[in-house]
């Protein structure tokens, strides 16, 4: 499938549909991009536009990881990479309806520089938004380690139909949970599985832009495992 | 410095040896800090400034504003930029530009998509020749989009001057020091907009008029480079 | 570091939209057209310790100028001219925008347009003001004290610079033997040296409509603001586009059209006072 790949820059007009709003904008008729990025024209007269750089907005249903930044009298701040500190209740996070089952000091139970995996419950840029852990898979975390990466490389790091992603599982057999906001949870047999499977995320972050990365990253793990003998 | 006896010579050339409408050799990076979400440094002639950008992040409440993002600009001269050492503490005169650069850029950032946030445009002159207000303009344009800030357009900054019954564009630091007239000009091109316009001296409506339009020529072209720049620091992302 | 205003009265969007059919049919709130400034009256002399002082009332706004003339030493740079400072104070009592404290960066920008427009055309003969080269001359101490606030300072402040400037009178002095200047209780007859004088014209951007000497609500509205200085010839000796918004060039010509009749409404109005200020001295004596 031949692409023609272009970086528009703010200003430049673009055309076609199916483009976020939040890249584009609406100037005497004709939209114009207001973040520099990556346009492809595919083929089939398919436009996609994604973004070089810009900072992550927090979307209803989005699951991310957030780091506990502080606390208050009944709830959580947790940094999300985003401009808007996220919020997580006492009452959310021990899954209580009533006050009196909650434990007497529950910030114990989640301190200051504990990760948490979260799904987005509200957000509406009035409120900040908040979260909520009361579903599969959500809560603190426990074990592995997180690595940060620029929101906006999410999507290489997952790959095209989840190639690179899968790539990452079976030759690193660690397993790997991205989040939209650019953290990517990693949870590996030792550290220095871990270790290389968070070196490789970073070189996909920084040659996000490159040719055959899939093969170059498959490669440099498979030296990497060889040499520290894992 | 001393007053030149003339500016322009008998063969039209300036004192640098430039046609009067023609501007400084100009340089533009960007990604030049780690730090900052978004950095470029600028270069028109001797005079180079470097703009970084933070931001949007969650403002203090006390400036936040409930409907869109504020800007915090700060135009700043480092003590060693001029010919004697400055003081660095913030001058009158650079109170007045900060204002009136954070003006020329409310017009072309879009505030509306983070509310309550602030986006910190920090502009250091590190060496002074003249035009470093203009010069700041276009180091923070780049540094803006660096930042992925979404934006209308770029702007980028021009002075225009007058010596010797002459208009000049981008003058240097004799030209604006001992001229009859600095103009500093900011625009986007792609809007048809100018965002700043100062006058310091004197010129007829009709030199007003026509120094408006040189300076829109030139920024057109800074604009280009400035896309250039952008482009070129993003090349690999456009080849596949 | 300046920062996007965050302290700014709301204008309720009815409202804006009142005064936006006004303006679709040519008209204003306080029944202005366009390009016509407000009532303006300007008063000269009003206090009797200063140098020279005015009150200008431009509408509701009201803006008090004080002139304090000292000796003192030249700048390293011009031994042959004295000194020319200007300062604004946006005084608490004016608005309940203003706070206390240092000067702000609207107060700092409006003195120094003002500064600016009075010396590029060299509005004040500076040179005139040496009292000995190089070592004492004249400081002329241009204070302007905003009393009311109702939009459009710049026009306001230029009005009463401009007339207390025309109306100051330089202090008696004697040179002692040590060489200090010695500056007597009385103020002589002697005016300052003014070469030309200038007026600055503001007009606001309201969506596409330009309007000369706007009020705070339209102020509040605008988009932008332009202040553009002028001599009586018609040249222009100052400019600064300030505010938010932005302008296509075809706007700036507008602007310096009706800024340049408007500059000479003003210029009529500062003559006139000044004329009956020297009627009123001679009624005097």
């Amino acid at each position: 499938m031949s692409t023609t790949r272009r970086v528009l820059v703010p200003g430049e007009k673009i055309e076609g549909v199916n483009i976020s709003d939040f890249y584009v904008y609406d100037y005497k008729n004709e939209k114009r991009v207001s973040i520099i990025g990556v346009i492809d024209l595919k083929q089939e007269g398919q436009i996609s536009y994604s973004p070089l750089n810009g900072v992550y907005l927090p979307k209803e249903g989005d699951i991310i990881i957030g780091l506990v930044t502080s606390h208050g009298v009944a709830n959580w701040f947790l940094d999300i990479n985003s401009p808007y500190q996220a919020i997580l209740s006492v009452q959310d996070f021990f899954g209580s309806k009533q006050s009196n089952q909650l434990p007497e000091d529950p910030f114990k139970y989640l301190q200051i520089g504990e990760y948490v995996k979260a799904k987005i419950a509200a957000f509406d840029r009035i409120r900040n938004p908040l979260l909520t852990v009361q579903d599969k898979g959500l809560g603190k975390i426990v074990e592995g380690i997180v690595v940060s990466v620029h929101p906006t490389r999410i999507p290489r790091i997952i790959g095209k139909k989840g190639s690179m992603i899968e790539m990452l599982k079976s030759t690193t057999s660690c397993e790997f949970f991205v989040a939209v906001n650019g953290m990517i949870h990693i949870k590996c047999q030792n550290e220095q599985l871990e270790n290389i499977a968070s070196n490789a995320v970073k070189m996909i972050e920084l040659q996000s832009h490159i040719t055959g990365l899939t093969e170059k990253v498959k490669k440099f793990i498979e030296e990497e495992r060889k040499v520290r003998g894992v | 410095m001393a007053r030149p006896q003339r500016f322009i010579d008998d063969e039209g050339k300036r004192l640098d040896g430039r046609k009067p409408d023609e501007i400084r050799p100009v340089k533009m990076q960007v990604g030049v800090l780690s730090n900052a979400d978004g950095s470029a440094l600028v270069e028109y002639g001797l005079t180079k400034v470097l703009a970084a950008v933070y931001g949007p992040k969650e403002s203090q409440k006390s400036i936040s504003l409930p409907d869109r993002a504020s800007l915090r600009v700060r135009y700043h001269m480092a003590p060693f930029s001029t010919e004697e050492r400055k003081n660095p503490a913030p001058s009158r005169r650079e109170v007045e530009l900060s204002k009136v650069l954070r003006e020329s850029l409310e017009p072309i950032v879009i505030t509306d998509y983070f509310p309550r946030t602030s986006i910190d445009i920090f502009i250091e002159v590190l060496q002074s020749d003249g035009g470093t207000r203009t010069v700041g303009a276009t180091a923070a344009s780049l540094a803006l989009a660096d930042a992925g800030i979404p934006m209308k357009a770029l702007v980028a900054g021009v002075a225009i001057g007058k010596v010797d019954n002459v208009l000049i564009v981008d003058l240097n630091e004799v030209e604006d020091m001992y001229g009859d007239a600095d103009m500093p000009i900011v625009a986007a091109p792609d809007l048809g907009q100018i965002t700043l316009y100062q006058l310091n001296g004197v010129l007829s409506k009709e030199e007003f008029h026509n120094a408006i339009d040189m300076a829109m020529k030139v920024i057109n072209k800074l604009v280009d480079i400035e896309k250039e720049t952008l482009r070129n620091s993003y090349k690999e992302a456009g080849e596949e | 570091m300046s920062t996007t205003p965050f302290r700014v009265q709301i204008i309720p969007k009815i409202k804006k939209e009142s005064y936006l059919n006004l303006y679709r049919k040519g008209q204003r709130a306080d029944e202005r057209d366009f390009y016509s400034p407000r009532k303006i009256s300007i008063q000269t002399n009003v206090l009797e310790k200063a140098n020279g002082s005015s009150l200008v009332k431009l509408g509701n706004t009201q803006v008090m100028a004080g002139i304090k003339i000292e000796p003192g030493e030249p700048f390293f740079d011009t031994p042959d001219q004295g000194v020319l400072q200007v300062h604004a104070e946006l005084v608490p009592l004016a608005s309940p925008q203003f706070e206390p404290g240092p000067p702000d960066e609207n107060s700092i920008e409006l003195a120094r347009v003002i500064d600016r427009s009075l010396r590029d055309p060299k509005a004040v003969d500076l040179n005139s003001l040496v009292i000995r080269p190089g070592d004492k001359v004249w400081m002329i101490w241009l204070d302007l004290y905003i009393l009311d606030y109702d939009g459009n300072l710049f026009d306001a402040s230029m009005l009463a610079a401009m007339a207390a400037l025309l109306t100051a009178k330089m202090p008696e002095y004697e040179e002692l033997e040590t060489g200090e200047i010695k500056i007597s209780k009385n103020i002589s007859n002697n005016p300052i040296k003014i070469n030309k004088k200038v007026v600055t014209v503001t007009t606001a951007k309201v969506e596409n409509y330009i309007l000369v000497d706007p009020n705070l609500d339209e102020e509040i509205i605008s988009d932008t603001k332009s202040v553009i200085a002028f001599d009586e010839q018609g040249n222009i000796v100052g400019a600064q586009k300030t505010g938010m918004g932005s302008l296509s060039q075809e706007e700036i010509d507008n602007i310096i059209n009706v800024s340049s009749s408007a500059a000479q409404v003003y210029f009529k109005l500062l003559n006139d006072a000044l004329k009956s200020e020297v009627k009123e001295e001679k009624g005097d004596k």
